[in-house]
């Protein structure tokens, strides 16, 4: 509790200062908007779509990440166990892993159009090399003798992998699981701000015309959205998987 | 909490004999061969206690393992109750050096994990099954700790409750105490003992230390390195339980100590 207040405080101390500095007119208004402009920014979501523009880029997101793990999860398992899947598609998703994901935008636009489905190819494209990457090396990395144990427990095929090889790469996987999102996050984001979308428009978008029409508040506003939006999935989607991994793994003194 | 052991239709399952005939085994390596095991044969009573001891690299482990049907042998095979050995089946139990418990399980998910591969228990069986052998190890308030919480004794001690669960008919150590410090393996030498006089079990025990095979085993089977085979073998008739520390443990292990030194001079390898 006294943590919670204490960063709180920090918070609110950074926006009086924020504000305090655009009012002494050291920070110029037409570049810097005052915290005030933000606030009313947010609150005049009924008219600014900003409600709407969030629920278009997480879904997107969403959407897209979770096939990118549909995909990733089992071909990296796949990756981990076969030679020949190692020597094609092991060397395929690492080179395509070192391509940033926006690059994927041209090629999505002439496959499929500006639509719906050239945003999910780019966020699959952007998550799923390095969920794969990073579940193959967690199950590389599993001790053999974890496995051995097992055998000699009675366990075979299927139960040795789903009950101790996958539990046994979760530090691993778990960590690929958040660089996917993060590359996926990026991705959506760089192809929402590049390309436009007719279906639905999504923060990106709302950035970039904020920039068009020089709202200045919508543009700061957006952008702590976005940070918000990072912050909070990684709370929700990340924080407890790692805190019982901590717990487990005893990785981090609580 | 009963701690009444409600396990009988596998408890009553006897303790099973091994059979081992002209093992051979080769580990070929790009340097060069490495002939790990020479046509090693041993029988092993079922319910016996026997050590095998050898300086490191005479195959004991690599033995071990081909019972434990995590190897197969070049040549030769292992016979456990007349049934040919090929694949580990949960019936005949490892324990390793380190304890390899499974750091996502707690204390008692590591200890259900073998039992939850035999079909014919309920739950609450496994429950039960599982709360008796960490009361026996001496773990019941531990039962939800992490692995990491526990100390090197414990971990060991978790690690016997786990091999012993699922009542394996043959228990495979692999030099389990070797990373402890002196004081808990005396009183893991103690219930080691205890558990199996109570539990009756044929166990394979690896070491290279002389004196915890003579506290340990009925017999001694004395290995030789590079090739691996057996050289000599003692029996050991001292009352249980024995006492690490007593005189007449002491003749028996100097007694070894010398025909282990005798046959690593005869095979031209310096003594330790």
């Amino acid at each position: 509790m006294r943590r919670f207040i204490l960063a709180m405080s920090f918070f609110a101390a950074l926006v009086v200062v924020w504000e305090i500095l655009v009012r002494k007119g050291v920070w110029n208004p037409v570049f810097v908007p005052s915290p005030l402009d933000v606030g009313r920014y947010f609150l005049n979501f009924r008219e600014n779509s900003l409600l709407e523009g969030c629920w278009v880029t997480v879904k997107r997101l969403l959407l897209g990440y979770a096939v990118g793990l549909a995909l990733g999860l089992p071909l990296g398992l796949i990756n981990a166990r076969f030679k020949f899947s190692e020597d094609t598609v092991g060397v395929l998703a690492l080179g395509l892993q070192t391509l940033p994901s926006v690059c994927w935008a041209p090629l999505a636009l002439l496959w499929f159009g500006q639509t719906e489905t050239a945003m999910f190819f780019i966020v699959i494209m952007g998550s799923v090399w390095s969920i794969l990457l990073a579940t193959d090396a967690g199950v590389r990395s599993v001790p053999p003798i974890y496995v051995r144990a097992a055998r000699t427990m009675g366990s075979k095929g299927l139960h040795t992998w789903f009950k101790v090889i996958v539990p046994a790469s979760l530090p691993f996987v778990v960590s690929g699981m958040k660089q996917g999102w993060a590359f996926a996050w990026r991705s959506l984001m760089a192809a929402e701000i590049y390309v436009t979308i007719l279906t639905g428009f999504g923060l990106g978008h709302l950035l970039h015309y904020g920039r068009e029409l020089h709202a200045i508040d919508a543009v700061v506003g957006i952008m702590i959205i976005i940070v918000l939006i990072g912050l909070l999935t990684d709370k929700i989607l990340f924080s407890p998987i790692e805190n019982f991994m901590h717990r487990r793994w005893g990785t981090r003194k609580a | 909490m009963t701690t009444t052991y409600t396990y009988k239709e596998v408890q009553s399952l006897p303790p099973e004999k091994l059979v081992i005939e002209g093992v051979s085994k080769t580990f070929r390596t790009e340097r060069a061969d490495v002939v790990a095991l020479d046509n090693v044969s041993l029988n092993i009573r079922e319910g016996e206690f026997v050590c095998l001891v050898g300086p490191s690299g005479c195959g004991k482990s690599t033995l071990l393992n081909i019972i434990a049907g995590l190897e197969l042998p070049d040549q030769g095979q292992v016979l456990a109750d007349g049934k040919p050995v090929n694949g580990a089946t949960g019936g005949r139990m490892m324990m390793f050096q380190e304890p390899a418990l499974f750091p996502w399980l707690d204390v008692l998910g590591n200890v259900m994990f073998g039992l939850k591969l035999k079909p014919n228990l309920s739950r609450k069986d496994r429950r039960e099954v599982a709360k008796f052998f960490l009361k026996l190890v001496g773990l019941e308030n531990f039962r939800y700790a992490n692995i990491h919480e526990l100390s090197g004794g414990m971990r060991q001690r978790a690690a016997l409750a786990r091999a012993l669960a699922p009542n394996p008919r043959v228990l495979l150590m692999d030099e389990p105490f070797a990373a402890l410090d002196a004081l808990t393996r005396e009183q893991l030498y103690g219930d080691l003992q205890h558990i199996w006089q109570r539990h009756r079990k044929t166990i394979v025990f690896v070491t290279h230390n002389v004196r915890e095979a003579v506290c340990l085993g009925d017999r001694v089977v004395l290995f030789s390195p590079r090739p691996g085979r057996i050289q000599e073998q003692f029996q050991i008739e001292l009352p249980r339980p024995r006492d690490i520390n007593s005189v007449e443990l002491a003749k028996y292990s100097s007694e070894i100590m010398r025909a282990l030194k005798r046959h690593m001079r005869a095979e031209g390898e310096v003594a330790e």
